[in-house]
């Protein structure tokens, strides 16, 4: 298995928790370039009178010289992720920013602390911090850098500072309102054939996903039933002479197969069903992505509007306008480069589950 | 076995076909129809064979024989009839008589009847049995003519009667508790094999939806496009590979099902020892009494209480004339128990050598059979993990080139 080897290769000094190396995700420079390194593990909960809430420790090792040192450890909650992530995208509006684990949905089937979920979203977050570590304009970001560095009543005061809750809803409602005029209408092809195909993988990621639920589900169904398969056999060789020692071996192998269903099982949940749901979550923020350039795109336009309706004070408009027109090439390129960058990972990474989903599917009719 | 009608001769069930007809209630109904095929076989030369003859069998025809069977050989155990009704299905099949999947595995288990009884050293003697393969008319009445059904003891169909036998025979106590074992044991692992395979089927049924999906995002994207259509058709290639596995499986559940129905055939033996075990104590226990009375009248005492005693006590005695004819019926009768105590124990004893001589030939039997049907099960999944291999290796490549 020569991506798994590759990985583990290059892993630091650092002990990276056995469950993270199951998180394989592309070394986006050579893994020699790579001077992030960021795990995310160790659940605590935490009980105040007001609430009971999880934080997970957050251990960043770094050669980085704007760093003052070159290892941290802190404490964030799912709180302050959220806080994070609203901030990159404030930055870098036409920037694709991985995806978070949902909030807590009644989904009925997982209890909000329950072991399986805290997890889950655990691995998630890990995922997400490394998704950011790795992209070539995120990982300067300031507030990435407080967020990995700073105890937690810094990070606090620090989160008080900037773009108060208001203008955060302003620039939603102007959001709002540009998504509501509909398409822009100069909108350079490219970013249509985009909206298409997003709509399109969003579509197909969905059915992916619900199918490769349904497939873990059935795996369920089938070794519960198998559980039972095994003893069966071994009932009967009690009442035989000559055919014991056969019945016995038959319960043995039904028990192997039930171990090996198992651990396919453990596979597809660890590796197929978190990658569909990532990219799940990805489609909505590829979508939100190209609706902020056409927001952006939308601001240009109404000036250049405005511009040709009126023809006096056109020196100030057109520096707006100049503005703006450099503001909506940045944004263009911005989400052109990463837009590529995140169609490479995509293919890697459905490249590589799927592999693993077959390799595991052997390992199992192996067994 | 070396005079067994089966090395004389081959059968087949051949075919099936739905018939529709008027029963005796003059009621239209449609039934199944088997043609068994006969044909003698030279045992010297190869090429050397007779002419096919054929005749048309329906199931209730079959259970006839069996009864007839059961009845004229209580000793034996009697091959048992493939079921009469579907049982132990799993979602795909069908539990409808007339299905044409049932039908078939009905066939071959007719068949298969024909030829345990054919290749039995007692049964393949029997000129019934003979008549049933080649004789199409009038075979009914040939069968109500030998009067089986008076010797049916229908203290038999009383399944769950228990008869107090004063001294069992270990042998057949231990043998009939075995065959409840077996019984049970089998429908319990045919019932979660039948779950199992539901399930199993279910997996293998959704990775076809993998292929569709996969061929619809291929047209989306320009490098990852060939990878992946070519993946999903091979999900489809794993999906519908499901079918044919489950089907085989079928079989060696029918191989099972079988030694299902053999051990209730097991059960009555030991049933209808015991009926004669109790009978014949029945009989001593009668003569010892018959006995004890004729002492009574003879030496004038009394020792059991009985009504008519007292009765001859309250209102007057016997005369002597009296009491010497019933002497005399009683001696008649005492004689007669003898005998019939005498010719019942020898029966007795016939039946337990005749019937510990089948017993034995039937483990042996049974051992053979469910051996290599554990065998080829394993075999089986053996090759469906092979074809799992195969499938999801090529689906390997093909990820690999996404």
């Amino acid at each position: 298995d020569t991506s798994l080897t590759e990985v583990n290769a290059f892993s630091p000094s650092v002990p990276i928790s056995p469950s993270s190396m199951t998180n394989q995700y592309k070394f986006e420079d050579g893994p020699e370039l790579r001077d992030l390194f960021i795990t995310v593990d160790d659940p605590e909960s935490h009980i105040t009178a007001i609430e009971t809430f999880i934080t997970y420790r957050v251990v960043t090792k770094t050669t980085r010289s704007e760093f003052d040192s070159s290892e941290y450890e802190v404490r964030r909650r799912y709180q302050d992720f959220l806080w994070l992530k609203s901030k990159l995208e404030e930055a870098h509006p036409t920037l694709i920013i991985p995806p978070l684990p949902e909030k807590f949905i009644m989904k009925g089937m997982v209890e909000r602390f329950s072991d399986e979920f805290i997890e889950t979203r655990r691995k998630a977050l890990h995922k997400f911090l490394n998704r950011i570590a790795d992209h070539p304009t995120l990982t300067f970001n300031e507030d990435f850098k407080i967020f990995l560095t700073a105890q937690a009543w810094e990070l606090s005061s620090h989160k008080k500072q900037g773009p108060g809750l208001l203008s955060r809803m302003g620039q939603t409602v102007r959001a709002v309102a540009s998504s509501v005029r509909g398409a822009v209408k100069n909108r350079p092809e490219m970013f249509t054939e985009m909206n298409n195909y997003m709509e399109m993988f969003s579509q197909k990621i969905n059915l992916l996903d619900k199918i490769a639920h349904r497939i873990y589900k059935e795996e369920r169904e089938y070794f519960n039933e198998m559980k039972e398969y095994g003893p069966i056999h071994t009932l009967w060789s009690a009442s035989e002479e000559e055919l014991a020692e056969s019945l016995k071996g038959i319960a043995g192998c039904i028990d192997r197969c039930c171990r090996a269903t198992e651990r396919r099982m453990a596979g597809l949940s660890e590796h197929l069903l978190p990658i569909l749901h990532e990219y799940v979550l990805y489609t909505e923020i590829l979508l939100g992505v190209l609706k902020r350039r056409d927001q952006i795109q939308g601001e240009l336009d109404s000036k250049v509007d405005a511009l040709a309706n009126k023809k006096t004070e056109k020196d100030l408009f057109s520096e707006e306008i100049g503005k703006l027109e450099d503001k909506v090439e940045r944004a263009n390129n911005a989400l052109k480069a990463d837009w590529d960058r995140w169609k490479q990972n995509m293919q890697w990474d459905m490249r590589s589950t799927f592999t693993n989903v077959a390799e595991n599917n052997l390992r199992y009719y192996e067994e | 076995m070396e005079d067994c009608l089966a090395k004389k001769m081959e059968i087949t069930v051949s075919e099936a076909e739905k018939r529709t007809g008027r029963n005796a209630m003059n009621i239209q109904e449609t039934y199944t129809a088997y043609l068994i095929e006969t044909r003698a076989v030279e045992s010297q030369s190869e090429g050397q064979c007779g002419p096919v003859e054929s005749l048309w069998r329906r199931y209730s025809e079959f259970e006839l024989l069996r009864n007839y069977l059961s009845v004229t050989y209580p000793h034996i155990v009697v091959p048992p009839l493939p079921e009469k009704r579907a049982d132990f299905v799993w979602h795909k099949l069908s539990a409808d008589n007339m299905d044409p999947d049932f039908v078939e595995r009905r066939r071959i288990g007719l068949e298969n009847f024909l030829l345990r009884v054919a290749s039995h050293p007692v049964l393949c003697q029997d000129k019934i049995f003979y008549a049933f393969l080649m004789q199409e008319g009038g075979w009914k009445e040939l069968v109500n003519e030998t009067g089986f059904q008076l010797k049916a003891d229908s203290r038999l169909k009383a399944l769950n009667a228990t008869f107090r036998v004063k001294n069992p025979d270990k042998r057949f106590t231990e043998l009939k508790h075995y065959s409840d074992e077996l019984q049970s044991v089998i429908s319990h692992l045919l019932r979660v094999r039948a779950r199992v395979a539901d399930r199993l089927y279910g997996v293998y049924k959704v990775h076809g939806n993998y292929g569709r999906v996969f061929s619809e995002w291929s047209a989306i994207e320009k490098e990852m496009g060939d990878g992946l259509q070519s993946a999903g058709h091979h999900m489809d290639v794993y999906a519908a590979s499901i079918d044919d596995i489950l089907e085989e499986e079928e079989h060696y559940a029918d191989q099972l099902k079988e030694y299902l129905f053999y051990a209730e055939a097991l059960r009555a033996v030991c049933r209808k020892h015991e009926l004669m075990q109790y009978d014949l104590e029945m009989a001593a226990q009668d003569l010892t009494s018959k006995k004890q009375q004729c002492e009574e009248l003879a030496t004038g005492t009394v020792r059991t209480f009985s009504l008519k005693g007292m009765t001859s006590k309250l209102f007057g005695q016997e005369t002597p004339e009296q009491r010497e004819a019933k002497i005399k019926v009683l001696e008649e009768q005492i004689q007669e128990g003898e005998e019939q105590l005498k010719s019942k124990n020898l029966e007795g004893r016939d039946f337990v050598k005749s019937a510990w001589a089948d017993i034995e030939r039937f483990k042996e039997q049974k051992n053979h059979d469910l051996k290599e049907a554990l065998i080829s099960y394993a075999v089986m999944q053996i090759s469906m993990c092979k074809k799992g291999i195969q499938v999801w290796t090529n689906a390997k490549e093909c990820f690999s080139k996404m």
